[in-house]
């Protein structure tokens, strides 16, 4: 259920701003990888190329080639909407749809496509999808409440099986236990551990202990001032990266020297 | 030097008791109703009481000012002029409201009887007679009107903010803005002319006026409409492409249930807009003393023009044309507030469930 990320010389623009330059990786399924960085380097930016959520923004394309298991994202023909039923997405700030319940936020994916759904399927998915996100307990008496009636890291959470909802072959995860409380960020940590016998999870943090702690490669971003593209600077086993990089920023990065 | 006061160390200091500027206004009243009385006497003329207030509120201003800072300092002093001043302003907005609205029930409710809504005014002259022709055909022209202008309005709305991008949608931006300026005659004209291509010079039908009323309508229905599906929060768009969905179903299951609250109100408030509108209706719906349901023949009556009419028209009892002239004014009225009050219970419905 799991797929192999392979990006080639890809190039990300706003406009004709050009925001990242020139990465080329390869991302192992039923691993976890986590993008580290400063604040405005590219990552978010190119998480968000990795199910064409970057084109939503007005003006924003991509250059070069994105491949699952061969397949390239950018080919002609292909259908956005397609590769983010593959490609699931949790953001930085929870957003359970407020409209919704508890239950009908799992269900989001299917309800919003208007597929119909048996009671039973439904019931099944949602106890299976909130399980994995490890929220099932805490929220079972209570599905029919708001979604946004429950904690933020419960939330994010509830994000989180709302993205498994639609068994997605890849979870990216863009910063998200910034918002969160160190007790929730546990419980999230543990749920990407878990995730990763299924799923291959790409994840981008702020926070180098959790880079440290959940991933097993680690990428560096970096950008050499305001106005130029951030690059992809070095990439390699989490263990590495954090003991024995090879370029001299990624340490001073990793050590706390800048950043 | 005046800057380096010594700060005094303690942290109370003189108050005014919390009755004193009541008093106060109290006295300024009664002290200002006192010269204006002497003026009046001496100069012959009737006691005013709109001098009294403003003399007196003037009065009360310098009083409390003068003491406050005497006792409690200059910081006190002006706060107690600006609450004045500001109350002051909210009261005299106030007035021309209560006022008019205690006008209309007074004299509407004269003949707010139900008479006045199970006849129409055919072959009455005189006393009697009441408006049910002219509520059915408002309800009928405004209905008219919204299922013209809602659906127009809403799906340029969502053009504008979800696909609206480059000159096209600035030109639509721009022609809305002017739209929402039109003179309500313009519209009027704007639907006579229309019609009379196609029916001949002198058509009057109740068609004629809802399209006139959509014109007015429609660009009310766009602003509020586009202002409302533009608070609803990116992060939800982008929830909903990430799990998959595509965009016209992320629209219609996400953004517009988000809105929806807001988006109901702000057509009612449109609806509300344009039920009162009386220039376009005279000219292309024409009036009437009959009742005329059918909307394609015919002239038909609104409320509106049923008040103008009577109080332009005055038949030989006047006082019973003036009398159903209010009454039709107080009908308009409670109907405008009751599509407030079922806006703000749509709105309540369809809001957005965060409760605990």
């Amino acid at each position: 259920m799991s797929k192999r990320i392979e990006v080639n010389d890809l190039n990300v623009y706003y406009g004709k701003f050009k925001a990242v330059e020139d990465v080329s990786m390869l991302i192992e399924p039923r691993s976890v990888t986590a993008f580290i960085g400063p604040s405005g380097c590219g990552k978010s930016t190119f998480i968000r190329t990795l199910n064409r959520m970057h084109e939503v923004i007005p003006g924003a394309y991509v250059e070069g080639q994105v491949l699952i298991d061969g397949d390239d994202l950018y080919g002609p023909g292909v259908d956005p909407v397609l590769v983010r039923r593959q490609v699931g997405m949790v953001f930085q700030r929870p957003n359970p749809f407020p409209t919704m319940s508890i239950r009908d936020n799992v269900l989001a994916g299917v309800k919003l496509n208007n597929r119909r759904i048996s009671k039973s399927d439904a019931d099944e998915l949602v106890e299976r999808s909130l399980r994995g996100a490890n929220l099932w307990n805490e929220v079972k008496d209570r599905l029919e409440r708001p979604g946004a009636s429950i904690s933020g890291g419960q939330q994010q959470r509830l994000c989180i099986a709302r993205a498994i909802a639609v068994e997605p072959e890849v979870i990216l995860m863009d910063e998200p236990c910034s918002a969160l409380d160190p007790i929730s960020t546990l419980a999230i940590e543990d749920l990407i551990e878990e995730l990763k016998q299924d799923y291959t999870i790409v994840i981008v943090t702020h926070n180098m202990q959790q880079a440290s702690r959940v991933s097993d490669r680690t990428a560096f971003f970096n950008i050499a001032g305001t106005g130029h593209p951030g690059k992809l600077i070095e990439y390699d086993d989490t263990r590495i990266i954090f003991s024995n990089p090879s370029v001299k920023a990624t340490e001073d990065y990793v050590s706390g020297k800048f950043g | 030097m005046a800057t380096t006061v010594s700060m005094p160390k303690t942290l109370t200091q003189g108050q005014l008791h919390p009755r004193t500027p009541w008093v106060v206004l109290g006295l300024s009243i009664a002290g200002a109703a006192g010269v204006v009385s002497l003026i009046s006497m001496a100069s012959g003329e009737e006691f005013s009481l709109v001098g009294t207030v403003a003399l007196g509120v003037l009065a009360y201003l310098v009083m409390i000012v003068i003491l406050s800072r005497q006792i409690e300092g200059s910081r006190k002093a002006t706060d107690r002029l600006v609450t004045a001043l500001v109350t002051g302003a909210f009261l005299i907005a106030m007035t021309p409201l209560v006022s008019l609205v205690s006008t209309v029930v007074i004299l509407g409710s004269e003949r707010f009887d139900a008479e006045f809504f199970t006849f129409s005014m055919r072959n009455i002259v005189g006393e009697g007679g009441g408006a049910v022709h002219a509520i059915v055909g408002t309800l009928l022209m405004t209905g008219t009107a919204a299922i013209i202008s809602i659906p127009i309005g809403l799906f340029t709305a969502i053009y504008l903010v979800e696909y609206g991008r480059g000159p096209l949608a600035r030109a639509i931006t721009f022609f809305v803005d002017v739209m929402t300026g039109i003179p309500s005659i313009v519209a009027g004209l704007f639907a006579f002319s229309l019609f009379a291509i196609f029916f001949g010079p002198g058509v009057r039908m109740g068609f004629a006026g809802a399209t006139a009323l959509a014109v007015l309508m429609i660009p009310v229905v766009v602003r509020s409409c586009e202002e409302m599906l533009r608070v609803v929060p990116n992060e939800l768009r982008e929830a909903s492409f990430a799990l998959g969905v595509p965009k016209w179903l992320t629209i219609l299951n996400v953004v517009l249930p988000t809105s929806a609250a807001g988006i109901a109100t702000g057509i009612m408030l449109a609806i509300a807009r344009v039920i009162g509108e009386t220039a376009p209706l005279l000219i292309v719906a024409g009036f009437t003393a009959s009742m005329n349901t059918n909307m394609f023949a015919d002239r038909m009556q609104s409320l509106p023009v049923f008040v103008f009419t009577s109080y332009a028209n005055q038949g030989v009892d006047t006082q019973a044309y003036l009398d159903r002239a209010w009454a039709g004014a107080l009908t308009l009225i409670l109907i405008v507030m009751a599509l407030n009050l079922l806006a703000r219970l749509i709105a309540r419905f369809f809001a957005p469930k965060l409760g605990r």
